[in-house]
């Protein structure tokens, strides 16, 4: 660590290849996050957003290439440790633990840190207040939509410094979708930086600072979102207008 | 919550609100409507905390020796809690942590053969009970770890073989330990002998008191039990339970939520093995001797039967399936015990089929006219077709329904035993009405088999009966008498 810990990003992917055995996914990418930053991820299908979120986890180890925290290296270090370190995730597809309850799942969230107090259950329950009515349910049994707020909440729990969201926005309703996306504006302005992978390219770049565009394993694009928002060739391939 | 917020909480009667699944509130409604005596007594049952049925079935059991006091019933009351304190332990392992472990009896023998070292003349080494105990617990807790450290990133069929072949080296070391580098440590074959009993405070605990079963090793064994359980349930609900549940759910969520996911594993073989070593000190000490083949596969099978057939993963489950299938096996040791387990099991199966109903009375009505019928068919045919032999009582009854010869030839057996087999599978296909009539013959077929084929040789029939018990409790339980109720996000 050369550089004073103030000055370093919060995360920071320097030039990672990840394979997937032979198969080469992700292919010297970079990117950076500050704090209290919100960044968007974008990317057709399959061109390895969800496999960027799990390296930064550690979920997968790169080849090549290093995985930064606060400007610590932590491409050797587990899961558990990068958790430690600040991040939460709200994974694809939610993978709720089907059978536990709601509180259970949200206490689950907050391992790490050894339970949960009674603040950070407060702080879940005022953005989603819906969740203390079903505290007792089985997350399986919940809609598409509750599950969506349990699996934010749950990544919540454990006071992330950033954020990871991969597909928040899937499987919802339009009326939804916005509302999560005031949610997540709000949760951004408490001071949680950000890394949101999208589909909805339109919504996110709405409310992101800065944007990277991903094409099968490299980085193609990046920049302010007001910049991306006009930018021809994004347009072209994910705004369709 | 802003009200153009679909998934609002206030549910409008009469149907789902919009945006809330409507899977979810049909079940809701089913759960409601679902009522009557049974189902509020069964409410009322889950409403008594978990202590009180401890207590009551701690009480009931110890009662047990005064009203029994044969020799004989209080060794199976024994080993019955023997096979729960074990049932215990495999369900850390294969209920909570959701790891396939093939090599689970092995750890009992460990704590086994490592009381009988430190306890026995073996070495000359008689250490007191109360040090050796947590000794071989402490002992079982790190091999489970030093096994599970290998296989920590193992899951699944991979898993099931390293622990299988752990079950195997554990056979193949104690077998040949009579002369491992010119030292003689197992015993070999011959096992260890003459192992202490449990001694504290300067007294010994006497195995047979006046030529019967010390009743004292009854509740020692039950007071462990008590503890294992107790404990165990604190560990359940621990912050490390529910890392387990959740690990056992979804791998890598469980990952991704910052749980280290191989430390939990290794966790769970590791107390696991531990109360299995804890049992293994009882059973030394009881039989004062320990040999490679009390720790068998076969040991392993029922272990597991056990704790399937309660419910993995709930505790009172698996300590009820130790209950039920530990006694069962006993009593299919004899065969005039084992005919009478055979018809409670096929009544009472019919009985869970049908409760009763019209359905009920016409298929047993059938059963029983068909029987009848072809015995009188039968004897006036050849008086030979129905002599075969009877131990009286319960089995004079069924000497009048069912044909049993006096000389079978030696082709009906393969080809009743092969019908029965493929007559159990048709009705599995066909449904309605087709079903009950060809249930009436399949179920004559069986009393036929089982008379005369099954009771021929207990042995293997004993293990046959038991998986019937674990199939037809599968089919209407699949999750075990009171295992949880799995919720699948689809
Ligand atoms: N565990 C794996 N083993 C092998 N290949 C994988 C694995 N996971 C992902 N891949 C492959 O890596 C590529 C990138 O996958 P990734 O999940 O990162 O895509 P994505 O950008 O998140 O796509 P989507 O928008 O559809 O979620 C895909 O071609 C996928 O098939
Ligand atoms: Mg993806």
């Amino acid at each position: 660590m050369s550089e004073p810990a103030t000055q370093a990003p919060l995360l920071e992917l320097d030039a990672v290849d990840t394979y997937y055995g032979q198969i080469h996914i992700l292919q010297s990418l970079s990117l950076s996050i500050r704090a209290g930053e919100l960044v968007c991820l974008l990317g057709g299908n399959a061109s390895g957003k969800s496999t960027t979120l799990k390296t930064i986890l550690g979920i997968v180890r790169p080849r090549n290439g290093a995985v930064r925290i606060d400007g610590e290296d932590v491409t050797k270090r587990a899961t558990s440790y990068r958790i430690g370190r600040g991040l939460a995730i709200v994974p694809e597809n939610r993978r709720l633990f089907a059978p536990m309850t709601v509180l259970e799942n949200l206490e689950m969230g907050a391992y790490l840190r050894g339970g949960p107090s009674k603040e950070d259950f407060a702080r879940v329950y005022d953005l989603f207040p819906l969740l203390h009515d079903r505290r007792s349910q089985l997350a399986g049994t919940l809609s598409g939509g509750e599950q969506q707020m349990v699996a934010m909440g749950r990544a919540l729990m454990s006071r992330p410094k950033l954020l990871l969201m991969d597909e928040p926005s899937m499987g919802l309703a339009p009326i939804l979708v916005e509302r999560n996306f005031e949610i997540i504006k709000q949760v951004h302005e408490s001071g949680v930086a950000m890394l949101i992978v999208e589909q909805n390219a339109n919504v996110s770049l709405s409310i992101a600072d800065r944007g990277y565009v991903l094409s099968t394993g490299r980085l193609v694009l990046e920049g302010p979102a007001a910049d991306l928002r006009e930018n021809e060739e994004l347009r072209k391939a994910y705004l369709g207008r | 919550m802003s009200d153009s917020t679909p998934t609002g909480s206030s549910t409008p009667a009469g149907g789902p609100a919009v945006g809330q699944d409507e899977w979810v509130a049909r079940h809701a409604a089913a759960r409601v409507f679902k009522s009557g005596p049974l189902a509020s007594a069964e409410d009322r049952l889950r409403q008594v905390p978990w202590w009180a049925w401890l207590v009551l079935f701690l009480a009931l059991f110890s009662l047990l020796p005064l009203v029994e006091s044969s020799g004989y019933v209080r060794r199976v009351a024994f080993d019955t809690v023997l096979y729960m304190l074990l049932a215990l332990g495999l369900n850390i392992v294969v209920g909570w942590g959701g790891l396939l472990d093939l090599g689970y009896v092995a750890f009992y023998g460990v704590g086994a053969y490592a009381y009988a070292i430190l306890d026995s003349p073996k070495f000359g080494i008689h250490l007191p009970s109360l040090l050796v105990v947590p000794l071989v617990v402490i002992i079982g807790a790190i091999v489970g770890l030093l096994l599970g450290l290998p296989s920590r990133r193992l899951t699944g069929d991979y898993l099931a073989i390293v622990t299988l072949f752990f079950l195997q080296l554990f056979q193949t070391l104690t077998t040949n330990g009579d002369s491992a580098f010119g030292h003689n440590i197992t015993g070999g074959p011959n096992g260890i002998l003459n192992v202490d009993p449990f001694h504290v405070l300067g007294h010994d605990l006497a195995v047979q008191h006046q030529g019967v079963f010390a009743v004292a090793y009854l509740y020692v064994a039950l007071g462990i039990f008590a503890l294992v359980y107790i404990a165990l349930r604190f560990v359940n609900r621990s912050r490390t339970g529910r890392a387990w549940r959740s690990l056992r759910e979804d791998p890598l969520a469980a990952e991704a939520m910052g749980m280290p996911v191989s430390w939990l594993k290794l966790m769970s073989f590791s107390f696991g093995a531990a109360v299995a070593a804890l049992t293994g000190t009882v059973f030394a000490a009881l039989n004062a001797s320990v040999f490679p083949l009390s720790f068998y596969f076969v040991l392993l099978i029922i272990i597991y039967t056990m704790v399937i057939l309660g419910g993995s993963g709930s505790q009172p489950g698996v300590v009820l399936g130790a209950i039920v299938v530990s006694p069962a096996l006993e009593l299919l040791r004899e065969p005039s015990k084992g005919r009478l387990l055979f018809y409670i099991v096929l009544i009472g199966g019919l009985l869970l089929m049908f409760r009763f109903s019209r359905r009920l009375g016409l298929v047993a009505g059938a059963t029983f006219v068909l029987g009848l019928v072809l015995h009188v068919l039968a004897s006036a045919h050849d008086h030979r077709w129905v002599a075969g032999e009877h131990a009286g009582g319960f089995a004079g009854v069924v000497g009048h329904w069912v044909v049993v010869p006096s000389h079978l030839a030696s082709w009906i057996a393969p080809t009743t035993y092969i019908g029965l087999i493929a007559a159990v599978l048709l009705l599995t296909l066909v449904s309605g009405w087709l079903r009950l009539v060809l249930l009436v013959p399949t179920l004559y077929l069986a009393a036929f088999v089982w008379e005369n084929v099954m009771l021929a040789k207990p042995e293997p029939a004993r293990y046959i009966i038991l998986g019937l018990i674990l199939i037809s409790l599968m089919v209407l339980r699949p999750n075990g008498l009171l295992g949880e109720r799995r919720v699948e996000i689809v």
